[in-house]
């Protein structure tokens, strides 16, 4: 029976996975994702799920632990934050390079130094190029509806890669909302079982993997991975259609907000999102042609998509929590950029970096943006491209 | 499976498979990585001593490289070609002259 109840994002996330019931869990604690291990730790306890839970010694070894178990062919979720996805970076390419479908939750945390525990984007932005998809979220139902599509996404037999989910530390992942929770029987159908290309412990069809690839060959194998995430924007795009036939939630794989007559826009992912919304619904009662476009899909990235959305908007910023030091600009700005410029279209855009290590992205910040946009919007001049919100000393 | 052994019998030929044609992940169905031959690695040799050895295919069962010959149960040799002269087999063997690593690839 689908259900309303109060869960926090990380809670909303372990119930997905509950329900899931993968093979296989390998995963090592880390705030802010503890709660989703915990939780699933006690499902695994009072024996709700059938699933393998390998509690590892750290998370080299949790992403090494869901190769090994994938190439077997179990369904494999693991989920860490910060340092603990740092420290999976390696693997992380050989998860996408061997084609392996996992399912990674993130709880997006900044990364050292300073120490700090709380919410930026640095994490998974930093992960952009190891090939996997990367869906981030708004809430705590977008996180766990997503969960649920990411596995089917992931093993789909035309896509046959990783999946990174990403909730945005503490604001998403410890705040309680209404959730609605599905039937349990209905996210088993949805997902269905997991039939791998091929596995480890198939004894009559062995194979050989990880295998040595030189000079000869590396490269080409590169391209048809890469080629299998370009193409897996239509797989993203239909598993979340037929999510929305079934369950009437779909977020498709970006959102314009109030985007159709928009003359100036605020382009961001995960928690901003919700925040630049009720802004953009103040301003619009005060006669601004304000919008927002929310990446929910940020690879494969959504050239056409993000595109379209944007061609007819005099001004635009994109707002993003990570910096990309010595670089003309930071990730999904540069990602923004490039995609324009695919398509031969300009737009005025500018990249506000925001929220670093946890600091809060209020409403009056988000209104600051916007009052920057207008005035570029009005005199069609960008007076400076980079910018950094609510740093004491920028001026 | 039949792409991927499409893809291997153009690879056993020579020529080189373009990047749709690469198997997915990487894998291979063919017997490993015999078709690779690393003898020519090789910079220490191991010496087999039929006379000391037991047969208890320990040796073999280690070989990285399938360079254990066996035939009916029984060590045959040592297959040169593959034999990267890694030691594992002398490291491993449980007896004292059945299995010994010499200085030099060449036999």
């Amino acid at each position: 029976m689908r259900k309303t109840i109060g869960l926090t994002g990380d809670g909303a996330a372990a119930e997905a996975m509950r329900q899931i019931d993968p093979d296989v869990v390998a995963a090592y604690p880390i705030t802010p994702q503890t709660e989703i291990v915990e939780r699933f730790a006690e499902f695994v306890a009072e024996g709700s799920v059938r699933t393998e839970l390998v509690a590892v010694e750290s998370e080299h070894s949790a992403m090494s632990a869901c190769c090994g178990s994938s190439a077997a062919g179990a369904r494999t979720i693991t989920c860490t934050s910060s340092q603990g996805l740092a420290l999976m970076h390696e693997v992380l390419y050989i998860a996408a390079g061997n084609r392996h479908p996992i399912v990674l939750i993130n709880v997006n945390r900044t990364l050292s130094a300073p120490i700090n525990i709380h919410n930026d984007q640095s994490d998974s932005l930093g992960s952009r190029d190891c090939g996997w998809i990367q869906l981030y979220c708004e809430g705590a139902q977008e996180v766990y509806d997503t969960v649920i599509q990411a596995v089917r996404i992931a093993e789909d037999p035309a896509v046959l890669l990783p999946v990174m989910v990403c909730l945005d530390g503490f604001v998403v992942s410890h705040n309680v909302e209404p959730i609605n929770v599905l039937d349990d029987q209905e996210v088993k159908d949805f997902v269905g079982e997991f039939r791998p290309a091929y596995s480890l412990l198939d004894t009559e069809n062995p194979v050989c993997l990880g295998n040595l690839t030189l000079p000869e060959y590396f490269f080409e194998h590169k391209y048809s991975q890469a080629y299998a995430l370009e193409q897996s924007k239509g797989v993203i795009e239909s598993v979340d259609q037929e999510f929305g036939a079934k369950f009437g939630r779909s977020y498709g794989i970006v959102e314009g907000y109030r985007l159709e007559d928009a003359e100036i826009a605020i382009v961001t992912l995960g928690s901003m999102v919700g925040t630049a919304r009720a802004v953009t619904d103040e301003l619009r009662s005060q006669g601004v042609k304000a919008g927002v476009l929310k990446i929910r899909c940020y690879r494969p990235f959504p050239i056409d998509e993000v595109v379209a959305a944007l061609k007819n908007i005099k001004a635009a910023a994109v707002m993003e929590k990570a910096l990309s030091p010595g670089a003309p600009g930071p990730a999904v700005f540069s990602d923004v950029l490039g995609a324009l410029y695919h398509k031969g279209v300009h737009v005025n855009l500018i990249s506000y970096v925001a929220g670093l290590g946890g600091r809060d992205v209020p409403a009056r910040s988000i209104r600051r943006v916007y009052e920057h946009l207008e005035k570029i919007a009005s005199s069609g001049r960008v007076d400076r491209i980079l910018n950094y919100l609510d740093l004491r000393g920028w001026q | 499976m039949v792409q991927i052994n499409n893809a291997i019998r153009k690879l056993d030929k020579g020529a080189l498979p373009v990047w749709y044609e690469i198997p997915l992940g990487g894998t291979l169905v063919s017997e490993g990585s015999t078709e690779y031959k690393t003898g020519g690695w090789r910079t220490k040799r191991p010496i087999w001593d039929p006379e000391d050895c037991s047969h208890c295919l320990i040796c073999w069962i280690y070989c990285p490289e399938m360079a254990i010959q066996v035939k009916d149960g029984k060590i045959t040799g040592i297959d040169t070609t593959l034999c990267k002269g890694c030691g594992i087999c002398a490291q491993e063997c449980p007896r004292d002259k059945a299995m010994t690593m010499a200085e030099g690839g060449d036999y």
